[in-house]
């Protein structure tokens, strides 16, 4: 896999079929799909438990203006998506192009599916860590390998918006 | 009692009272009153009163660190230093105070802080 930027597109070329996979999924994995856990960490509560009125009108005033951010950033990443679903052979490498103007939708889309799948799968904090873990052998290897690919595009883009 | 020529405040006041003339009226049959001053109170709000507030963010495993860097520096406007100098006390105290002060402004930091999805909480200052 390659990934640069060019004229105000970040383009990432040679893209095998398991990580285009894994970017297809960045939609449906920044849906906390009703998990408790997820939810939380998404919306999570504006003050240290005190403050019992402040919480209760961020849930009814906040709360879903964050959920419409959250949801639009990942409609704009969903978007970009469709360019891998052409019709070139199930193996063949794959090319996306994100518009450098997509790289906030990108970066929220990719850290909620990174903030939801750590909290579905109760990482901890030393497994987060864990660069040099053993190749994917259960799905909670693929779940933490996921994360940590997300977390790498996360870190191109930052780059590519600071330069 | 008489007024006579020279007529006191308190004596047109009198008048106005019996004639029923009010100051427009007055205006207009040409003498000068002037209205009395209004005195402003100058009122605080509770919120001012009740200082202050911070705004503190959480350590979380999952966000990245440059990520928090740059979302500090363009919620607070903080140079990189800065910026980099607060992640890093989250990072190993788990927590910084990224901001003092009114609980309004409080209270949009922390709702642009959740939309970056950082942990973060508004605080009454111990």
């Amino acid at each position: 896999m390659d990934i640069c930027r060019r004229k105000g597109v970040i383009e990432i070329s040679d893209l095998d079929p398991f990580l285009a996979e894994l970017l297809r999924q960045i939609p449906a994995s920044a849906n906390p799909d009703g998990v408790l856990a997820a939810e939380q960490r998404i919306f999570t509560s504006p003050t240290n438990g005190q403050e019992t009125e402040l919480c209760a009108e961020w849930k009814t005033y906040v709360e879903p203006e964050l959920r419409r951010l959250f949801q639009s950033a990942t409609e704009t990443v969903t978007g970009d998506l469709e360019q891998l679903n052409g019709n070139e052979k199930s193996f063949a490498n794959r090319r996306l192009r994100i518009p450098a103007k997509h790289s906030d939708a990108w970066l929220s889309a990719l850290n909620q599916a990174r903030l939801v799948i750590a909290a579905k799968n109760r990482f901890t904090e030393n497994e987060l860590n864990d660069h040099f873990r053993s190749p994917i052998g259960s799905r909670r290897d693929l779940s933490l390998f996921q994360v940590n690919f997300y977390g790498f595009l996360q870190e191109f883009i930052l780059r590519e918006l600071e330069s | 009692m008489s007024c006579g020529p020279w007529r006191d405040s308190a004596c047109l006041a009198q008048i106005q009272e019996i004639e029923g003339i009010t100051p427009s009226s007055n205006e207009k049959a040409g003498t000068v009153t002037t209205a009395e001053p209004t005195i402003e109170k100058e009122t605080r709000s509770e919120d001012e009163l009740d200082l202050p507030w911070q705004v503190v963010v959480h350590n979380d495993p999952v966000n990245l660190m440059s990520y928090v860097t740059m979302v500090f520096q363009r919620v607070f406007g903080y140079p990189r230093e800065k910026a980099e100098r607060h992640m890093l006390e989250v990072h190993h105290n788990g927590r910084s105070i990224l901001w003092n002060g009114l609980r309004e402004p409080a209270e949009l930091y922390v709702q642009q802080l959740h939309g970056y999805l950082l942990l973060a909480t508004i605080e009454k200052a111990a």
